[in-house]
């Protein structure tokens, strides 16, 4: 087993990064035009990273696959950013939101990166706001905060129900400046293939012009991820269409580790799943939870009724209604963290509680809070996203309480990144949603913006210069020499092979049939015996991709079919590489929960004398050979290690 | 259980700028109500690929009405008639009637070519975006968020403008092809804060200079752009950035 080297600075929590700023190497500004850095990716990270490396004078190349770098997935974020700023006088600090998002995490973070996160958290807001970001005001023209699940303090931002759009847009903003700066070009509707290893670094990609079906060649001295997250193992989630892990898998295949694949975020507040032609699952913001109260019937003949369409919920009277969050989690209520709340979910679910006609679906009833805030205060908050329920669910959540079920949102997992967010591959970065390191087992709501700008804005900027500080003298490369000969061999060869399959099946046939097994056996309960029996179903999945799969028209053009059908080849990966995790890890934590590890109670039983590190998988040479396991000790100097508790 | 329709689909196929185009029909049977519009085209699709062809291309992404990326026109109206606007991803079957016929075409507009059947080239926004739709703010350490108090009406205000998603629906149904309510969108969210005054003679000349120079055409107060627009961006956002822009011009 490899040693794993994190670079942890020395020093107390509080000093590791001002200490790693005052004696990292720099590069001067006349040596920065020279050196070139792909960043892959236009969400949160992979946007303001472009931007803020443009700016310093790098010379830039930025991808994304979609028609423009603002419709990044980052943009669907709804409920807010945390940042420790204390505005609202409620005891919020630094070391607070530190404190929260590692317990949050159920202790599996890293918590030297954990801190530096929540140590940037304030500047993020000031960047934003500085770039024109329209965050909600209060009266006296100050910023507002609201409160998300899993803390005691507000102090979460928000503009409106469309946070992320709006971060997006600031980011988006700053990356269009330096592109007409000249700093930043800008390839959309590009998709990487390969990565382009010269010595041992990262040296380049390939990338397909979707448009043209063409494979092109980019060169430059250090490759960044912002990719994004690998929900979509499982068809449905609540991530766009597009969202995929191929280019985590090709540097997985590469030889980076990929880190704690198996804590899998499951979002509580999801609109229930209604029919088997279903393409994906839209997310309701979890600042909902702020008012909504969520419940089950008590009696099992009501859930029946409602089961069967006789009844409505409004019709329950408050004493048959069964708060559970409320009646088990005291102290945190409807407000506890993810993994908690959807796991509660399931449970009433699984006992017969549901109430819609398939029984997974519980409710998120606002009637208190309309009674005591008036309907125009509740529209005010959360009008955007009431109006999005009714256009779905043919609904009124004015009326009627909402129907909520949980669904994949968020991975934790990534590609393996040292405190300098570079993989194990010299060169090779890793930023936002696609890399492992803050959110542990289970993120927090409203993390994911934080952690995504402070990557892209306040970390990678200066962490890439101890790289690139000794790269000064290596001149730029060009992109025939025989490592892009080879790299581009690769990629046709594969795409030729999935041409070439001519099978019976479309993509998404089989994309659903993987979602299934993910679901029932990798989902939201695993035991052993499920994951061991999802792993050999994944393998026919593979089988049946290998001899059913077609994909119609031309390898050398636009080919929508070819694009899913790549994405999907590496989602099968994926979907083994979690279960491996998810079977190897013989404990519940976060968004893990294995039924064989909880207390009697019904709550995740961690188990950290065996399972205190981070789990990196290594690729073994090819798809179908299981993978070998490394192990980063954690190691917790500010926090003790506890049990979490959300009751009192 | 869920309702169904059967209907006529006609869908425009087109194999890039230069091809004429022409539109495909056929007849979708039994779709649940429930499906959305885009749904109901992975449908078609997965129709259309286990016959060997080749599958109707538009784009999508999010599926949620935020990212922009859809852009179908739909019985004549950008994104399909809701009452509140919406997008087409955001659009359901239960709007349609049984035995209809739905006509799926792409945005119509010089400055948006079709790629690929109702996929089209969008990036002229972006490019209008790179001339000037910012604040030029580097990353580092402003001053504090709070150090800058803003009205809670202005940054509302400022926050239904930054709603626009750029999808360009505003320009698909203007009879000029004009990206006004696009630009006055952004102008305006700029133009309300106090962060974005500084720049703003010459952010304003530039977007407009740059819309010109793109192919868009002008607006004629006709309204056909706030009528479709999803995210409901008014003309008085175009008001605000004719006055913008001819305070910038009368200061030069």
């Amino acid at each position: 087993m490899a040693t794993i080297d994190s670079k942890i600075p020395e020093g107390p929590i509080s000093q590791k990064w001002t200490n790693y700023k005052a004696h990292q190497r720099l590069v001067n500004p006349a040596n920065k035009r020279k050196l070139d850095i792909i960043v892959v990716g236009t969400g949160l990270a992979g946007a303001s990273a472009a931007a803020s490396l443009g700016e310093m004078g790098f010379h830039v190349l930025s991808f994304c696959i979609q028609d423009s770098p603002r419709r990044a997935h980052s943009i669907a974020a709804q409920g807010g950013i945390n940042a420790a700023k204390n505005y609202q006088n409620d005891g919020d600090s630094v070391y607070r939101l530190f404190y929260d998002t590692v317990k949050g995490g159920d202790y599996r973070a890293r918590e030297a990166n954990v801190y530096r996160l929540a140590e940037v958290s304030a500047n993020i807001i000031d960047q934003c706001v500085a770039q024109g970001v329209p965050f909600a005001r209060e009266y006296g023209g100050l910023l507002a905060n609201r409160s998300f699940g899993g803390v005691q303090v507000s102090r979460t931002f928000y503009a409106k129900g469309q946070t992320g759009q709006q971060l997006l847009l600031g980011a988006y903003s700053a990356l269009m400046r330096q592109v007409h700066e000249g700093t930043v070009e800008l390839y959309t509707r590009y998709e990487m293939q390969d990565i382009v290893m010269i010595d041992g670094r990262a040296r380049g990609i390939i990338a397909r012009n979707l448009v043209t079906g063409k494979l092109e060649r980019f060169a430059a001295h250090a490759v960044v991820l912002a990719t994004g997250g690998y929900g979509n193992t499982y068809f449905l989630s609540t991530n766009a269409m597009a969202c995929n892990c191929s280019a985590a898998m090709a540097a997985y295949r590469h030889g980076a580790y990929f880190a704690n694949p198996c804590y899998v975020q499951i979002h509580p507040t999801c609109i229930p799943v209604h029919g088997d032609k279903q393409s994906k699952l839209t997310l309701m913001s979890e600042s909902l939870r702020n008012d909504g109260r969520i419940w089950v019937p008590k009696k099992l003949e009501d859930a029946k009724k409602l089961q069967r369409g006789e009844i409505k919920g409004r019709d329950i009277p408050e004493e048959d209604r069964d708060y559970y969050l409320e009646r088990r989690y005291p102290a945190f209520g409807n407000l506890v963290p993810r993994d908690v709340a959807s796991r509660a979910a399931k449970e009433r679910c699984d006992k017969g509680f549901g109430v819609n006609n398939t029984g997974l679906a519980v409710f998120l009833d606002f009637s208190e809070a309309i009674q005591r805030l008036g309907k125009d205060r509740v529209a005010q908050r959360y009008g955007n996203l009431f109006d999005m329920y009714e256009e779905i669910t043919d609904e009124n959540p004015y009326e009627n309480p909402m129907m909520i079920y949980p669904a994949i949102h968020y991975t934790m997992g990534g590609l393996w990144v040292d405190y300098e967010l570079q993989t194990n591959i010299p060169g090779l970065f890793a930023i936002g949603e696609c890399n492992f390191s803050d959110h542990g087992a289970n993120r927090l709501g409203a993390s994911a913006l934080m952690q995504g700008l402070a990557d892209g804005y306040f970390v990678l900027p200066y962490t890439i210069q101890n790289y690139l500080s000794d790269q000064i003298t290596v001149p730029r490369f060009k992109t025939d020499r025989p490592e892009f000969d080879e790299a581009e061999k690769k990629v046709n060869a594969k795409l030729d092979h999935f041409m070439n399959i001519k099978g019976d099946e479309s993509v998404d046939t089989i994309h659903k049939k993987l979602g299934r097994i993910m679901w029932e056996y990798v989902g939201m309960a695993r035991n052993a015996e499920g994951l061991k029996t999802g792993i050999k179903k994944i393998d026919e999945i593979r089988d049946e991709f290998e001899h059913h799969l077609r994909v119609p028209g031309t390898k050398e053009s636009l080919n929508v079919e070819l694009d899913k059908a790549n994405r999907l080849n590496d989602f099968i990966t994926m979907g083994k590489l979690i279960a491996y995790d998810a079977l190897s890890r013989n404990e519940s934590c976060g968004g893990h929960f294995r039924e064989e590890y909880q207390t009697e109670d019904g709550e995740a039983k961690r188990d950290d004398k065996n399972y205190f590190y981070v789990a990196c998988w290594q690729y073994q040479g090819n798809d179908d050979t299981a993978p070998e396991l490394s192990k980063e000790p954690l190691k917790y100097e500010a926090i003790e290690v506890k049990t979490r508790n959300y009751k009192s | 259980m869920a309702n169904t329709i059967s209907f006529k689909l006609r869908y425009w196929k087109q194999n890039g700028p230069k091809d004429p185009g022409h539109f495909d029909e056929r007849d979708m049977k039994d779709i649940p109500t429930d499906t959305s519009f885009l749904e109901m085209l992975d449908i078609l699709n997965e129709q259309l690929v286990e016959e060997g062809s080749e599958p109707f291309v538009f784009d999508h992404d999010c599926r949620e009405g935020i990212c922009g990326m859809c852009s179908l026109y739909i019985n004549g109206t950008p994104h399909g008639k809701t009452e509140q606007g919406a997008t087409t991803c955001q659009l359901y079957m239960r709007r349609f009637h049984d035995g209809e016929v739905i006509t799926v075409e792409p945005w119509r507009s010089a400055a948006f070519p079709v790629i690929k059947d109702c996929m089209v080239d969008r990036s002229a926004f972006d490019k209008i975006q790179a001339a000037g739709g910012y604040i030029s703010v580097r990353t580092g350490a402003p001053q504090d968020a709070n150090a800058i108090l803003i009205s809670k009406e202005a940054a509302d205000e400022a926050m239904d403008c930054a709603t626009c998603i750029g999808c360009g629906a505003c320009v698909a149904a203007c009879k000029n092809g004009s990206a006004m309510l696009f630009i006055s969108s952004k102008v305006s969210q700029f133009a309300l804060l106090p962060q974005g005054r500084v720049e703003a003679k010459q952010r304003v000349k530039n977007m407009i200079a740059k819309m010109d120079e793109l192919g868009f055409g002008n607006c004629t107060n006709t309204r056909a752009c706030e009528a479709v627009c999803p995210k409901n961006e008014t003309v008085a956002n175009i008001a605000r950035l004719n006055r913008e822009f001819i305070k910038a011009k009368l200061s030069d």
